[in-house]
C-alpha cells in the first residue's frame, strides 16, 4: 500500500511538469514585452535592457523556466499586470466563493445523480430509466450558461423564488448561503449529474447481472439491501472514477457559471483576466486548477481499497 | 450477428416480425435529421428570408418578435432571426473543423504510440499533463495567447481534444496487438505499416466514428462558451455564443434576445449528441443498451 502511494505520487510529477512547461510556454510566447512594460513609457532602449536584465529576461528558455518553477514551489505565482498585486494574494481572494460553489454542486451533482442511476438500472427499461437517459443526453447539450439563463428566468424572475445573482459568505448564515447557490449549484450540475447518473446506471447493470446478486434476491434478502449493499457497493469503483474526472467539467463550467450569476470568484477572475490580457494570473488560475484536479484523481486512486476490498497495492 | 439474432430470438418471434430499421435507430434518424436541417439552414442562410445580419439600424432597436422580425431586434437594431441563422454557420464549421482534426492528429499519435514504445512514454507524458488541464480552460489559455479569428478558435478547441483521442487509439492499438490475426501477421513478417493500415485501422473506425460525433458536440459548445466569455470569435461573425453574450445585459427586460440563439444552440448539440449515441449503440451491439 504504501508503495503504491508513493509510485502514484512519483507518477504525478511529470504530468504537473507538462502543466507547468505548458504555462510557462504561454507567458515565454505570449504577445508584448514584459521589460517594456515594466521598465514604464518613457524608458529608452538601455534602459529596458537594464530591466531585461536584472529580471533575467535576456536568459535561455530552459534558465527562466527552472527560475520560474522555482518561485512557484516557493509559492511565487509572480504579480499581475494589471492591479500590481501578487497572484497568490488575488486568488486567495476570489477562492471562498469559487470553492463554496464547486463543493456545494459536487455535493448536490452525487446526491441527486447517484440514486438516479441506481433506480434506472433497477428498473431497466421502465420509465424512469428512460427519463433519466433523455435527462441525461439533454444535460450533456443543453450549455451551462443557457441553463443558467432558463433557471434565472423561471425561478429568479418569473417565480420570485430565489435571487437572480451574486454571492453570500457562509459566515453570514447558511440559508442565505444557500439560497444563493441552488440556481447556480444547479446549472454548473446538470450536465455533472448527467455524467455521474448515466456511469452509474451502466456499472449497476453489470453488478446486477452477477450471480451473487442473484443468490442475495433467491435468498430473500430485502430489495434495498441487495440494490445498496450488494450492487452499489461493487459498483463504486468506476462511479467514483467518473466522479473525479468530471470535475474537470465542473472547473471549465466554474468559469462561464460564475460569469452568468455574477459570482466574484476565480471563474470571472480569469475571464476579466483574459480581456485585459494578464497572463500571470491565467497563468496561476490555470495552474492551480490543474493541480486540483491531478490531486482529486490520486485521491480517487486511492480510495478504490476503502470500496474493494479485493484491491490491493 | 449470429450470437446476437440467437439471443434476440424469442423477443422477435413473440413481436411476430422485426422492427424496422428506422425504429431500430431511431436516435440515429431523429438526430441526423436534425444535424441535416441545421446544415440546410447554415449552407441556404441567404435564402432563408434574412437581411444582412451585421446591418445596424438604430431607429428600430430592441424591436419585439414580429411578422416583420421574427426574432425581434437587438441593442443596434439588428435582426435576431438573421443572426441565428447565419451563426449557424459558424458554429457547424468549428464543430466538424475541430471533429476532423482532432481525429486525423490523435489517430496518428495513437497509431504511432501503440507501436513504438518509445514514442508511447514521451507522447503519452504530453498527453496526460494536457488532459490534466481542463479543455475549457487549455483553450480559454490558448485563446489568450492569440487573436481571436476561426482558425485560432478551431486549433485552440482541437488541441484540448487531441489527447483523448489519442488515449482511445492507442488503447485500441494495444488490444489488437494481442489478438491471434494481428500476431499472426507479425510472425509471417508483414510489415508495420501494412498491419497498421490492413488490421488495426479499419478496427479504429467505428470507435472513431463515434467518439468524433461527441468532439463535434462538445466543440460546439466550447466555441459557444468562449465566445461568450469574450475569447471566442470576434464579434463581426454572428455566432450562437456571440448574440448570447450580446443579449446577456439585456436579458432581464429582452429575454428572447437569448431565447432563439439558446434553443438553435441546444437542439444542434441535442442532434448531434442523439446521432452519437445512436452509432455507438448501432456499431457496438456490446455496448449498447448499456450507457
Amino acid at each position: 500500500m504504501f508503495a503504491f502511494v508513493v509510485r502514484r505520487l512519483l507518477a504525478t510529477i511529470p504530468v504537473m511538469g507538462v502543466v507547468a512547461l505548458f504555462v510557462f510556454s504561454l507567458l515565454y510566447f505570449s504577445p508584448g514585452d514584459p521589460a517594456a512594460v515594466i521598465a514604464g513609457d518613457l524608458a529608452t532602449v538601455e534602459d529596458i535592457e537594464k530591466v531585461r536584465r536584472t529580471l533575467g529576461l535576456d536568459q535561455p528558455f530552459f534558465v527562466r523556466f527552472g527560475t520560474w518553477l522555482w518561485a512557484i514551489v516557493q509559492g511565487d505565482l509572480g504579480t499581475s499586470i494589471f492591479s500590481g498585486l501578487p497572484v497568490s494574494t488575488l486568488i486567495g481572494q476570489r477562492v471562498e466563493a469559487t470553492v463554496s460553489l464547486a463543493v456545494v454542486t459536487l455535493i448536490f451533482a452525487v446526491v441527486v445523480a447517484v440514486p438516479l442511476g441506481v433506480l434506472a438500472a433497477w428498473k431497466a427499461g421502465g420509465w424512469i430509466d428512460r427519463a433519466v437517459m433523455v435527462f441525461a443526453v439533454f444535460g450533456f447539450s443543453v450549455p451551462v450558461f443557457v441553463l443558467g439563463y432558463l433557471l434565472i428566468f423561471a425561478f429568479a424572475i418569473e417565480l420570485d423564488w430565489l435571487p437572480v445573482q451574486g454571492f453570500v459568505s457562509i459566515r453570514e448564515g447558511f440559508w442565505p448561503f444557500l439560497r444563493q447557490l441552488i440556481l447556480p449549484a444547479a446549472a454548473l450540475g446538470t450536465i455533472y449529474i448527467a455524467l455521474i447518473a448515466r456511469m452509474t446506471r451502466a456499472a449497476m447493470l453489470d453488478v446486477l447481472a452477477q450471480d451473487y446478486v442473484r443468490t442475495a434476491n433467491a435468498k430473500g434478502l430485502r430489495t434495498d439491501k441487495v440494490l445498496l449493499g450488494h450492487a452499489l457497493k461493487n459498483a463504486a469503483v468506476p462511479i467514483v472514477t467518473v466522479i473525479g474526472i468530471g470535475v474537470a467539467l465542473l472547473i471549465g463550467g466554474v468559469v462561464v457559471t460564475e460569469s452568468v450569476f455574477a459570482i466574484p470568484g476565480l471563474g470571472r477572475m480569469t475571464v476579466d483576466a483574459i480581456l485585459r490580457r494578464d497572463y500571470p494570473i491565467i497563468q496561476g488560475v490555470i495552474l492551480m486548477f490543474s493541480f486540483v484536479y491531478v490531486l482529486i484523481n490520486l485521491l480517487v486512486d486511492l480510495s478504490y481499497t476503502l470500496f474493494d476490498p479485493r484491491i490491493r497495492y | 450477428m449470429a450470437l446476437t439474432a440467437v439471443g434476440a430470438a424469442p423477443q422477435a418471434a413473440l413481436e411476430g416480425k422485426r422492427r424496422p430499421w428506422w425504429v431500430r435507430n431511431l436516435s440515429i434518424v431523429i438526430g441526423g435529421g436534425l444535424l441535416l436541417a441545421a446544415l440546410a439552414m447554415a449552407v441556404f442562410a441567404p435564402y432563408l428570408g434574412t437581411v444582412d445580419p451585421t446591418a445596424l439600424s438604430p431607429i428600430r432597436r430592441f424591436r419585439p418578435p414580429s411578422e416583420q422580425f421574427w426574432f425581434g431586434t437587438d441593442q443596434l437594431g439588428r435582426d435576431v432571426y438573421s443572426r441565428v441563422v447565419y451563426g449557424a454557420r459558424a458554429s457547424l464549421f468549428v464543430g466538424f473543423m475541430v471533429a476532423l482534426l482532432a481525429v486525423g492528429v490523435g489517430l496518428v499519435f495513437g497509431l504511432v504510440a501503440g507501436f513504438n514504445r518509445w514514442v508511447d512514454a514521451v507522447l503519452m507524458r504530453v498527453m496526460d499533463g494536457l488532459m490534466a488541464i481542463p479543455a475549457v480552460l487549455l483553450a480559454i489559455a490558448l485563446m489568450a495567447l492569440t487573436k481571436a479569428s476561426l482558425e485560432n478558435v478551431i486549433l485552440a478547441i482541437a488541441i484540448a481534444e487531441i489527447p483523448r483521442v489519442t488515449r482511445l487509439v492507442r488503447g485500441v492499438v494495444l488490444s489488437l496487438r494481442e489478438q491471434p490475426f494481428v500476431e499472426a501477421a507479425i510472425a509471417s513478417g508483414t510489415s508495420t505499416v501494412k498491419i497498421l493500415y490492413r488490421h488495426i485501422l479499419p478496427n479504429t473506425i467505428a470507435p472513431l466514428v463515434v467518439q468524433a460525433t461527441y468532439i463535434c458536440a462538445s466543440a460546439i459548445i466550447t466555441e459557444a462558451i468562449l465566445s461568450f466569455i469574450g475569447a471566442g470569435l470576434p464579434p463581426s461573425i454572428p455566432t450562437w455564443g456571440n448574440i448570447i453574450a450580446e443579449g446577456r445585459a439585456f436579458f432581464q427586460i429582452r429575454p428572447y434576445l437569448i431565447l432563439f440563439p439558446a434553443v438553435f444552440l441546444s437542439l444542434t448539440v441535442l442532434a448531434i449528441n442523439m446521432l452519437g449515441d445512436g452509432l455507438r449503440d448501432a456499431l457496438d451491439p456490446r455496448l449498447a443498451r448499456r450507457l
